[in-house]
């Protein structure tokens, strides 16, 4: 369908907007790209060295693996909290004081800073004096996070689910409350099962808020440093060892300032990516609305 | 300007970039586009099927930086090439 702008001034109105972020986000982008194509040994001493950086972290085994376990971790989050969330939001109680008492317990998780909810789940999984991770080696389960890579995932995982499944499961909440009670009076009048109803009234209603959360979930996975790098430090080896956490090492641990600016701006290309596409599906939506 | 390390490469492709985005500013308000269907999956702007180019530009180079010891101008001509395509029927 096409339609004929008529007046695009209203564009004007947008100045202000691109001002501040030329300076809050353009700017330092630029000056990473300046950086990215420099070898950098002190303020006043660089070399121009052209590509080479973006050829030679492209061709990275570490930071390929950093930048792989990241997909996974992003993937595995996704699956997990996205069912969970629309799972809780679903059995949330509607009305009555239970339903404010349920909000305020689910929304308790996000208001905890970062680095906190790693200091819990590292005293709390611990095998020693970690309720969980107590628990669980008494059970039989031979389960020590801080040696063994899969528990480390495991754990790192479980954060994140805890931390932040929340997140969703209120979007879905707020989407669920947002359906006219008309569309549920039709479904009992045809008798539809609670799964029809689910996938026919409730799920399709979803699909805006869920874009939404998807999108906010895969781009804070995505760029995850704090939890893990408290509590893991990325190990045991490198494991659990993300990219935020490389590139972090290599720019201010070994000063690498070139390699590290290239990498950057790969992730800020996927990221771009990503966000371009959940940008395009929401626009969709709101189109075939 | 010291802080920000430029080189003559890096400002003449900001440079090029923001001349794209200038005059595209200025061809949207002489003449507002309008948004098509072509054999992109969306229908496209203007302004969309620059964003699409330059990202693709983006893509392609670190392909070829990635995969292939060649020298980066056969990336711009592809990138270039790809770019034509997706404006005129994209």
């Amino acid at each position: 369908m096409q339609r004929k702008v008529r007046d695009n001034k209203a564009w004007f109105l947008v100045l202000p907007v691109f001002i501040l972020v030329a300076f809050s986000a353009i700017v330092p982008i630029m000056t990473v790209v300046n950086y990215s194509v420099q070898d950098i040994f002190d303020q006043n001493t660089a070399y121009f060295v052209g590509a080479e950086w973006y050829r030679e972290m492209l061709r990275n085994p570490a930071l390929l693996d950093s930048l792989g376990r990241q997909f996974f971790f992003s993937f595995s989050v996704l699956a997990i909290e996205v069912p969970l969330g629309i799972l809780i939001a679903l059995v949330m109680p509607t009305k009555g004081r239970m339903a404010a008492v349920s909000l305020i317990l689910v929304a308790i998780p996000l208001l905890i800073p970062w680095n906190v909810v790693g200091t819990i789940w590292q005293i709390f999984s611990r095998a020693d004096i970690g309720l969980f991770g107590y628990a669980v080696n008494a059970v039989g389960i031979d389960y020590n996070y801080t040696s063994d890579p899969t528990a480390a995932w495991l754990t790192v995982l479980l954060m994140d689910v805890w931390h932040w499944t929340p997140l969703i499961a209120l979007l879905c909440y707020s989407g669920l409350r947002a359906i006219p009670e008309a569309f549920y009076q039709a479904a009992r009048i045809d008798r539809a099962s609670k799964w029809a109803i689910f996938r026919h009234i409730q799920l399709p209603r979803l699909k805006s808020v869920l874009v939404i959360g998807v999108l906010l979930r895969f781009m804070d996975s995505f760029m995850i440093y704090t939890e893990p790098f408290v509590l893991t430090g990325g190990g045991p080896g490198n494991s659990t060892t993300f990219l935020s956490q490389a590139l972090t090492q290599m720019a201010i641990g070994q000063f690498d300032i070139g390699p590290a600016a290239a990498f950057s701006l790969i992730y800020y290309l996927i990221v771009l990516l990503v966000c371009y596409a959940f940008f395009t599906a929401i626009n969709q939506l709101d189109k075939a609305k | 300007m010291n802080w920000m390390a430029w080189t003559g490469v890096t400002a003449t492709f900001f440079s090029v970039i923001g001349c794209i985005l200038i005059f595209m500013t200025i061809l949207e308000i002489k003449s507002p586009s309008l948004e098509k269907k072509g054999f992109l999956p969306i229908a496209t702007t203007r302004g969309d099927k620059l964003f699409i180019s330059l990202i693709s530009a983006a893509y392609i180079h670190l392909g070829f930086l990635a995969f292939v010891d060649t020298v980066l101008w056969v990336a711009l001509c592809i990138s270039l090439f790809w770019s034509a395509v997706v404006f005129r029927w994209g």
